[in-house]
């Protein structure tokens, strides 16, 4: 890709990064144009249905032949990605570059990507398919650094495709990949079924699983993991965070004035969390915000200052 | 002499509570059919099968397994994992011939 940057560069807000902090995702909605997602189908190889045999032979044809290079781990982004490419062409999309610089920085590294492929219920006559476990990607990670998965969808995603499947709120917790399989539903869950060039930010730690492809056309979905390439602290625009965003907003007793928007944001529960350690996810979040603000004398509604007044 | 054999199966429902009692909320649950009259899998319904676990009594599910509470590591009190209050029900319910046609 190399150093060639977007030139009107569309960094997140507080607000959106205070989401991202609190829900672990991003989602932008039709940010890649028609062109582009029509040059990304090509370049990976994308076939009409009657001219494939099976999943694991068009998988071997498309991962041997398709324009998505082979990639090693620890790459510099910009290095990553030829010019020409339909990939380089959507990193370098004000809004993509915008975010990804907010959320892995200048220097992002290249941890991996995938082309997930996924072939609808003619491929699988007699034999009972099933979604995909919820999971973790990777393996236990404590970092409070992070990294982001971003997913592309390059065309139209409708509810009986399947598409990625995630808990928002989850990503503070720390889990070991697949041991949480057992939840197969969770309240408050969400499922992509989005317009042609969605692109979604994720959290490393978001709990997800793709779905069941009960359509009658393939679904792909691309996936690249950035890893980033400086503390990650105040890289989107924090221009608009006042000075009462560092102030404490009455609790219990608040009157009317719900407060700042951004405590609000990052105050609010899922509707899957539990009563005791819903509360446990509001001062992770407060922590992880201290971290993304370098200030660690941030709190939101008293959670953390109440726990720290101790005495030597 | 006529041998009556009956012929059954587990049903397995698991629910994950808002809190340690049985009388709040589900927030997640899992499924597992041993009749094969029904398959679950991820990201099925986005409904809970019932408000509360107490419901699920009284539908005639048979508790058999509560996650115990435990002392929080030293060190590790607010940090966050896994679903903390699961709860494992049970049916135990009779094969009909239908099902015995595989």
């Amino acid at each position: 890709m190399t150093n060639e940057r977007s030139t009107d560069l569309l960094r997140l807000s507080s607000q959106q990064m205070a989401e991202f902090a609190a829900r672990g995702f991003l989602r932008f909605d039709n940010v890649v144009p028609e062109s582009l997602n029509a040059k990304f189908l090509k370049e990976v190889g994308h076939e009409p249905l009657a001219e494939i045999n099976n999943p694991m032979e068009h998988y071997g044809k498309v991962m041997a032949g398709s324009a998505i290079p082979v990639i090693r781990p620890g790459t510099r982004l910009h290095d990553a990605y030829s010019n020409e490419s339909a990939i380089s062409e959507i990193l370098k999309l004000p809004l993509v570059d915008g975010a990804i610089q907010s959320l892995v920085g200048a220097e992002p590294i290249f941890d991996h990507h995938f082309l997930h492929i996924t072939f609808p219920p003619q491929f699988y006559a007699g034999s009972q398919q099933k979604s995909q476990h919820y999971h973790q990607d990777s393996t236990i990670d404590t970092r409070q650094a992070f990294d982001v998965q971003m997913m592309y969808f390059p065309h139209a995603v409708t509810v009986d495709m399947g598409g990625t499947r995630f808990l928002p709120g989850s990503h503070l917790r720390i889990v070991s990949e697949a041991a949480i399989a057992r939840y197969q539903n969770i309240v408050g869950q969400q499922r992509m079924v989005c317009p042609a060039g969605t692109m979604l930010f994720l959290h490393m730690g978001i709990w997800h699983g793709g779905g069941l492809n009960q359509s009658e056309e393939m679904r792909y979905m691309f996936k690249i993991r950035l890893n980033p390439g400086e503390r990650q602290v105040r890289l989107w625009d924090s221009s608009d965070l006042g000075n009462e965003h560092f102030e404490q907003r009455p609790i219990f007793w608040t009157g009317n004035d719900p407060g700042d928007q951004i405590h609000q944001t990052l105050m609010k529960p899922e509707p899957w969390f539990e009563a005791d350690t819903g509360r446990l996810e509001l001062m992770n979040r407060v922590r992880f915000w201290r971290y993304l603000l370098g200030d660690n004398t941030f709190d939101s509604d008293y959670w953390l200052t109440r726990v720290e007044r101790e005495f030597a | 002499m006529a041998v009556l054999i009956m012929t059954v199966r587990q049903q397995v429902l698991v629910l994950y509570l808002a809190t340690s009692a049985l009388d709040t909320q589900v927030v997640g649950w899992a499924n597992y059919d041993g009749t094969g009259r029904e398959f679950h899998m991820a990201g099925d319904n986005d409904t809970p099968p019932y408000k509360t676990g107490l419901h699920a009594l009284q539908d005639g599910w048979r508790l058999i397994q509560a996650n115990p509470l435990t002392t929080h590591i030293p060190g590790n009190e607010y940090r966050t994992d896994y679903l903390k209050y699961e709860f494992f029900f049970e049916k135990m319910v009779e094969l009909c011939p239908e099902d015995l046609i595989l």
